[in-house]
This record gives structure tokens, C-alpha cells and sequence, in this order.
């Protein structure tokens, strides 16, 4: 640390010969360069950062879409998929989702897609089969599964009935209902409801056969009864928007990988 | 530049991706080129030149025909994506990274390409998209997406008038970068696209993020954009077209080879380099210096936008637009 050992360090001002200004000022531009491509590089990379290390919970993607990571690259952020939804459940994602950044998602509890457009509207508008084109019937789609995942909430375990709207008045998402219009969605805030025993996820659910009340087997002689979710079940979340009670019982499980049908590889 | 279509088209491309411009030799220049310079050194030119430039700087008021007509541009193709979505009009649908025009797919290049490197893995409706915009650009100018369509421009423009003030005042200096840079990063971004399996540059590309906050209302990440132009305002003059976006780039290759540029007359020029001091990209009009034109017509390279500032600021009419093959019929204003 001595001044005799400093021997190697020619760059002290007072040692090394004069350069001209002009070659200074290269090499600085060079090393701002340098700096400057390094740094946008890094905010790049966050994004890919931030996929890697947060276990943010992952979003339900439109129906269609190929594997999580596939989906992330083969998504080119148009949003066509939103302009094309009939009822409005998909939404872009923004910076803050970092890789996500313009990549669509739903939102079950808030706006469930319900194949209201009679199935995949989305997939057909998508430029780059982000959404996969393989997928033609609703049946088909994999998004997710539904999961009781508070079962004390669940009123129909409860032996309870429900009266009044879903979700309140000032709820405003909207429903197929097939009795009252084949192709328009309505507001689930002007459907009440009287009901004995609460079958909202089963009574609403798009996919035949996807879910259905089953007496407890803890209870059998009871009227209570429980949600039972089958394999066909495709994750469009419908059960979860309906579901009355708070917290929410039902919720969609998203899946990140095996979206698409068998023998087709993202 | 060298003259001619090989030569031109070779040090436009090397100018495009970084190369600093070289003054043509004597031997390089057509003969018509050397007997206009020699024309110009003579007294009497100098001495026109001279009134010219006087009477140009005692009256700083220059047309803004270009930039209403550029920005009016910008206005109307990113406003028909919003109108056409909030009215349900479906002309346009989606953004500009990717979107269907009538029906008709189209799909930003720059996207495409990234998307391809990352996805390793291409549907029709993208070639088809891609194939469309292709032809677009190759046949309108290649860069002139840049400022005819890209949303961050006008942006970057303002930020630049306050940067230019800024500097004028001497609060702030300008901190140009090395052009290699944009090169660098293009490479940069593709080899993280296809080695990651993502689309890095999307999740930070300013066209995307305006493009769909003006229809789908994404604010959060305008933050990036915040950075940026403040960056531009009080650092380096227009920092991300100049030297780091890699669409620019893209764009710029289509536009080698194109109809539509604008033509550097060099028997009109003052040479006092107006043009150069507004200019985007100055590199590509060197030869608006005393003596650096190897013609007397010189078409301007690949890397300009076609954003035509430098004809605005221009008091002679020596730069013109100009569609290869039809020549406009409007004299140049005096």
C-alpha cells in the first residue's frame, strides 16, 4: 500500500503522458457504452430473474394456451384475445409481472370465462398459437382444476341453501345463462336465487359432468352434501365466481404444465 | 459514401450498424460531384452561400410541414387501434406488436423475431403477419416505422426540445453513446430470446408498452418509459432510438433497399449542416458537408427514418423526399 510498491499504477494523472481530449472522450463514450448496454441488459434480465426466484402464485391463463414457459414465449403481447372475449374476462398483465408483461390472464372470482362465445373465440384470434389452434371444443381446454379449498365455507357442506344474487348486488360480472339466452351473457347481480341447498358451482358449470354434489361420507344420511370435482373438469373457474360464501370454498388449482391434449407437445 | 447503387448501399448498411461516416477521396467522387465542389469553393458561391446563411439565421422560423404531417401520422394509426377497440369497430385489433388490420394479420418484426428465437416454433397467421408488414416497409422506407408509427417517437421528441433547452442553458450536456451499441444489443437480445426460451426485449420494448397502455390501459409499466425519456432529457439526446433499440435496427435492414428516401441535392446545399444538428441519425448526412458528397444527388441511407426534419429546417430545398422512379413535381422552396 506503500508509494514504492505503487509501481504498475501508470494511469495516476501526474504519469502517464498527456492524451489528447479527443481520445479521452472516446474512451469514455466507449466505457458509458459499455455501462449503458450493461444496465438495460440487467432490466431485461430482471424479468427473467423474477420468473426464476418469485413463487408468485401463477395466473389462469385463457383457454388454449400451451405450457406456462411455452406460453410465455409464444405470446406476443397483442391482446387480441381480450378484444375478442365476449364477456370481457381476460386482462393483460403489466410490468409488474415482469415476463408477464402483456400476457393475458383471468381473473375467475372476478370475471370467470364461461364459453359464452361457445368456445374459443380467444384461441382463434391469436396470431401466434400462443393459444393453441389443437383446441377447438371446450371440453378440450386445460387451464386448471377446481378445488374445494375451504371446505368449512362451503354452504352445501353446511346443509345450507342460499337466497338472494351470487355475489351482491354491486357484483359485476357476467353469466351464460342458457334458459334465459342461448348467446348473451348477463349480469349475475340480476339473477337471484332461492335455493334449498346451495348447488351455485355445480348448476353453473359449463362442462358436463365436471362437478357434481355428493353426500359426505362422514354424514351420509344428512342433506349435506359436498362438491366432487371430476377429471374432466378444464379450470374455467365459472364455480369459483359463483361461489357465495367468503371466503371464497371453490378455487381454481392453475395448472403450468400438461394444458394441452394428449400427444401434443408445447 | 461511395457513389453508385453497390457501393452506397454497402456504407449505408455499414453506417447503419455503427460505422462512423468516411469522406469519400477525390477518386471515389464522379466527376460531376468534383466540378460542383469545385464550383462551390469558387468567390462568387461562397459569397451567395454566405447571404444565404446570414439571412437564414437572422430568420430562425422554419416549416413544420414534416413533423404535423409525422405527427398527425403517429396520432391516427395508434388512435384507430384505441377507437377501434372502445367502439368495437374491429378495423384493428390488437396492438402493435401483432394485430389484424380488416381482417388482415400483421405482425411488428421486431416481435416476430424475438418471439421465433424464443419459441423456436412458428404458426401461418405469424408468417402471414410478418410477410405482410415485410412488404410494407420494404416499399415505404424501412425506418419509417420509426417515426410515422412508433408511439415512443414523438415522446422522445419532446423530451429532446427539453433536453436541447437544457443544454442551450448549460444546466445539462449531451452524452452521446457509441453507435455500435444498438448493433450490440440487437445481438444482445436475440441470443438471450433464443438461449432463455422468453422474449426478453418485449417485456421492457417501449412500442409495446405504449401501444397497449393506449388501448388496455397497462400504466404500471410506463414507468420504464419515465426512466427512459428522463434519461434522454437530462443525459444522452434521444438515448434509446439512437443507440439501444433494437427495432430500429430491424427495421433498418428492411429499408436497404427502398423506394422511398429522401435525396441530398448538393447543388442547392449551404452546407451550414442545419439538418445535421436536428437530425436523429446525422451520421447518414455527411454528405450535406462541404465537399463529403461523392454525388451530386446523393439518396440517404438506410439508417434515416424518413421523419423529414432535415427538410424542414432545410432553407434550399436541397433534401427532398423522393420515391425511386417518380420524381416530384414541386420545386424547391426558396
Amino acid at each position: 500500500m506503500t508509494d514504492v510498491t505503487d509501481t504498475e499504477n501508470g494511469d495516476r494523472p501526474n504519469d502517464r503522458p498527456k492524451r489528447s481530449r479527443k481520445i479521452d472522450e472516446e474512451r469514455r463514450r466507449f466505457l458509458r457504452s459499455i455501462a449503458v448496454g450493461g444496465a438495460v441488459t440487467c432490466v431485461a434480465l430482471a424479468g427473467l430473474l423474477q420468473h426464476r426466484l418469485a413463487h408468485a402464485e401463477p395466473r389462469l391463463r385463457p383457454p388454449g394456451s400451451l405450457d406456462e414457459e411455452a406460453f410465455l414465449a409464444a405470446c406476443i403481447k397483442c391482446g387480441q384475445c381480450v378484444q375478442v372475449c365476449p364477456i370481457e374476462a381476460i386482462r393483460l398483465g403489466d410490468l409488474d409481472e415482469g415476463l408477464g408483461n402483456g400476457v393475458p390472464y383471468i381473473v375467475a372470482r372476478d370475471q370467470a370465462c364461461d364459453f359464452s362465445c361457445d368456445a374459443t373465440q380467444c384461441i382463434l384470434a391469436c396470431p401466434t398459437g400462443a393459444l393453441s389452434h389443437e383446441i377447438d371444443k371446450k371440453e378440450q381446454v386445460k387451464m386448471g382444476v377446481a378445488k374445494l379449498v375451504e371446505p368449512s365455507a362451503c354452504l352445501a357442506r353446511q346443509g345450507k341453501g342460499w337466497k338472494g344474487t351470487a355475489r351482491g348486488a354491486a357484483f359485476p360480472g357476467v353469466l351464460r345463462y342458457p334458459e334465459v339466452d342461448r348467446w348473451n351473457a348477463q349480469p349475475v347481480a340480476e339473477r337471484p336465487y332461492d335455493l334449498a341447498l346451495c348447488d351455485l358451482c355445480v348448476r353453473h358449470c359449463p362442462i358436463e359432468g365436471a362437478i357434481a354434489l355428493a353426500p359426505l361420507p362422514e354424514d351420509p344420511g344428512s342433506a349435506r352434501r359436498t362438491p366432487v370435482v371430476a377429471a374432466s373438469c378444464v379450470g374455467c373457474g365459472v364455480c369459483e365466481m359463483m361461489c357465495p360464501s367468503t371466503p371464497v370454498a371453490i378455487r381454481i388449482e392453475v395448472m403450468t404444465t400438461g394444458r394441452q391434449p394428449e400427444g401434443r407437445h408445447a | 459514401m461511395r457513389p453508385g447503387f453497390v457501393g452506397r448501399t454497402i456504407d449505408g448498411l455499414g453506417l447503419l450498424f455503427g460505422r462512423e461516416p468516411v469522406k469519400p477521396t477525390p477518386e471515389e467522387m464522379t466527376e460531376e460531384a468534383r466540378a460542383m465542389h469545385a464550383f462551390k469553393k469558387t468567390p462568387e458561391e461562397r459569397k451567395r452561400r454566405k447571404t444565404g446563411i446570414f439571412a437564414e439565421f437572422d430568420d430562425p422560423k422554419h416549416s413544420q410541414k414534416w413533423r404535423i404531417r409525422r405527427w398527425l401520422s403517429i396520432f391516427v394509426v395508434n388512435g384507430i387501434f384505441v377507437a377501434s377497440y372502445w367502439t368495437d369497430l374491429q378495423l384493428v385489433e390488437g396492438a402493435l406488436t401483432a394485430s389484424r388490420v380488416l381482417g388482415f394479420h400483421f405482425a411488428d418484426l421486431n416481435s416476430s423475431l424475438q418471439l421465433m428465437l424464443a419459441h423456436k416454433h412458428v404458426v401461418l397467421n405469424l408468417l402471414i403477419g410478418i410477410t405482410t408488414v415485410l412488404l410494407i416497409y420494404l416499399a415505404f422506407g424501412g425506418r419509417s416505422f420509426c417515426s410515422w408509427v412508433c408511439p415512443y417517437h414523438p415522446l422522445s421528441e419532446i423530451a429532446e426540445m427539453a433536453h436541447r433547452k437544457l443544454v442551450e442553458k448549460r444546466w445539462v450536456k449531451d452524452h452521446p453513446l457509441d453507435r455500435r451499441l444498438r448493433t450490440v444489443m440487437f445481438g444482445v437480445f436475440a441470443l438471450l430470446a433464443f438461449v432463455s426460451g422468453f422474449t426478453l426485449f418485449e417485456t421492457i420494448s417501449p412500442v409495446g408498452i405504449l401501444s397497449r397502455f393506449f388501448t388496455y390501459g397497462t400504466a404500471f409499466a410506463l414507468i420504464w418509459i419515465g426512466v427512459l425519456l428522463a434519461i434522454e432529457v437530462f443525459w444522452s439526446r434521444r438515448m434509446w432510438c439512437r443507440y439501444l433499440c433494437p427495432i430500429g435496427l430491424t427495421y433498418g435492414m428492411v429499408g436497404t433497399v427502398t423506394p422511398v428516401r429522401v435525396v441530398h441535392d448538393v447543388t442547392h446545399c449551404f452546407h451550414e449542416g442545419k439538418c445535421r444538428d436536428v437530425c436523429l441519425v446525422p451520421h447518414v448526412l455527411d454528405m450535406t458537408k462541404l465537399g463529403y458528397s461523392s454525388e451530386v444527388r446523393t439518396p440517404i441511407g438506410p439508417d434515416c427514418t424518413r421523419c423529414g426534419m432535415c427538410l424542414d429546417v432545410c432553407p434550399t430545398g436541397a433534401l427532398r423526399f423522393d420515391i425511386k422512379g417518380i420524381t416530384r413535381a414541386e420545386t424547391p422552396a426558396e
